[in-house]
């Protein structure tokens, strides 16, 4: 294990000083989410135009550095994206800290491919994991808005 | 025993971890086993194994004798006056969902008060949470002041013509608080009030004495007191487990069974229904035999000396908050450290062997009347030393360096 890996520059910085940070005006979809085993909580709020396209994405929360700085670059990328390019996204980030060792989708940039590689850390800390995944369970529940409070203990990653 | 050699008695310190030696500071959560009881275990299921309390062999003669054997030695450890009052449980918290629930079905109605405080555990409020809705009872929650205690005052405050017992911890595992539960008691048996007392703290830590405490029952957790899971004791007095109906059907806890009715057994079998935790029953008589051994007045004064230590090199640590100031306090620090979540404290401590908890403790009430998400908790037991606690505050210093 390497704590250098998971606690990397950009981490810090993200959890230090978390982008989007506040409460979107006229946002119209929501969802919250927390994880009962360590008590961090998220609460999203996602505007989306008439074309479904990200107009603005924030959080509020409290969490752990690993919690904080995945929903802040999460929600820096999800900025300006389509829905269902939001769920690609999504996947694609969900299926590399399950198993996968790169990032597939074509709809981000190498260096934001590069920022949210840096969240893949976690995998050596299995304890840890449900931290970096929180907000984007929390996501995908606000957008489909199939559940009002997700509870990652009930989550598979 | 010296207390220095007891580190020795642990075969889990001669491992690296991480390669790393354990400093292991999360005995609250469980504590470690000495190889006496890891040896009763083996020798146990290689050399005597057999069912208690029915067959008529050898084997199962001799199985049942050290299955009692172990329930006299708790009787004396603990201070009970009949050792009928102790019942073997899966753990303190089905000693405790035994009492809410028995009490509860024979005692309870709508509009009863049972009073908590809290300082408790999820186990001794969830199961009086479920006569919530059972029953349409009301639960109240003794305040816990700036210092993290319960005073009896706050306790008092809290007593009503509807209180119809009152559940308190003896030692909170947050703040470490010891509460006055004989002064408690006292007040609440003038009251004509039963006390039940989540011994899961206190037990490994403290002289008990139950007929000095004068309780109505007691939890207490085995693996928090160097002994094997899924074992724990209810002490109760002998006359409400005569009142109280069983907790669990099956073999075992019966008298007489017939197609028209069915009596139920002597005590404490009527409350110990099916094959029990055997192994684990008789492995905790060397816990308590090793606890004997080294003297609880020593394990006292030893783990006193290491907390007020481990207290003071936190309190000289700029950003290192300690969370409780209780006068009366058990073997646990529990702290936050300025802008650091307690999970990435206990993960970057980890990186150095050293075993701490980060979280809400299962104490989600206390955590949100202190307003804080999580803390960081050190915990202690009878192996640590001054050295321990040196290596938590190297790496507690470690952590601030990441996070500057």
């Amino acid at each position: 294990m390497n704590l250098k890996e998971l606690y990397q520059e950009i981490i810090l910085d993200h959890g230090k000083n978390p982008r989007n940070l506040r409460k979107t005006d006229n946002f119209n979809k929501d969802a919250k989410g927390h994880n009962p085993l360590c008590g961090d909580k998220v609460h999203i709020f996602l505007k989306l135009n008439e074309n479904k396209k990200v107009e603005d994405i924030s959080f509020e929360g409290q969490g752990c550095a690993i919690s904080m700085a995945s929903a802040s670059i999460m929600t820096d990328l999800i900025k300006g994206k389509e829905e269902n390019e939001v769920k690609e996204i999504i996947n694609d980030f969900l299926e590399m800290i399950k198993e996968k060792d790169s990032l597939n989708t074509k709809l981000l940039e190498e260096d934001e491919k590069t920022k949210l590689m840096c969240l893949s850390g976690v995998k050596q800390y299995p304890m840890r994991v449900k931290c970096a995944t929180l907000s984007w369970h929390t996501l995908i529940s606000a957008i489909d808005k199939s559940q009002n409070e997700i509870n990652i203990e009930s989550k598979e990653i | 025993m010296k207390i220095e050699d007891i580190k020795k008695e642990f075969p889990i310190f001669n491992n690296k971890v991480q390669n790393n030696d354990l400093v292991y500071l999360d005995s609250a959560n469980s504590s470690q086993k000495p190889l006496v009881v890891v040896d009763r275990i083996y020798d146990f299921y290689t050399k005597e194994f057999s069912n208690v309390g029915r067959s008529v062999h050898y084997l199962a003669v001799a199985a049942t004798n050290l299955y009692e054997n172990t329930r006299t030695s708790v009787q004396k450890y603990i201070n009970a006056k009949d050792k009928n009052e102790i019942v073997f449980t899966k753990g303190a918290t089905e000693a405790i969902n035994l009492v809410a629930s028995t009490f509860g079905q024979k005692y309870l109605k709508e509009g009863d008060e049972v009073l908590l405080t809290e300082l408790e555990h999820h186990s001794n409020y969830v199961p009086w949470h479920y006569l919530r809705k059972s029953k349409g009872i009301k639960i109240q929650f003794a305040d816990v002041n700036e210092n993290g205690e319960v005073t009896l005052e706050s306790i008092e405050k809290k007593i009503t013509q509807k209180t119809k017992i009152i559940a308190i911890t003896h030692l909170s595992n947050v703040t470490g608080a010891i509460l006055p539960v004989k002064e408690i008691t006292k007040l609440a048996h003038s009251k004509g009030i039963p006390v039940l007392i989540d011994g899961c703290q206190s037990a490994p830590h403290l002289k008990l004495d139950m007929q000095d405490l004068d309780c109505d029952f007691y939890a207490i957790s085995c693996h928090k007191m160097y002994g094997p899971t899924g074992l724990g004791i209810l002490y109760a007095k002998k006359k409400w487990l005569e009142e109280l109906p069983p907790y669990q059907g099956g073999g075992g806890m019966i008298g007489e069974v017939k197609k028209e009715g069915i009596t139920y057994g002597d005590l404490p079998n009527k409350f110990e229904a099916g094959t029990m935790a055997t192994a684990q029953v008789i492995a905790f008589n060397e816990s308590i035999k090793f606890l004997n051994k080294i003297g609880i007045d020593n394990i006292v004064k030893h783990e006193n000396e290491l907390m007020e230590y481990g207290q003071e090199l936190l309190r000289k640590n700029n950003s290192v908050k300690l969370i409780g100031n209780p006068k009366n306090k058990g073997a646990v620090l529990s702290f936050t450290i300025d802008g650091i979540h307690p999970h990435d404290i206990a993960t970057i401590l980890d990186e150095d062997g050293v075993a701490i908890r980060a979280g809400h403790h299962c104490c989600q009430i206390l955590h949100e009347k202190l307003d804080l998400v999580a803390t960081a908790r050190a915990s202690l037991g009878v192996y640590n030393t001054k050295e321990d606690l040196d290596q938590l505050n190297l790496s507690i210093n470690k952590c601030k360096k990441i996070f500057e």
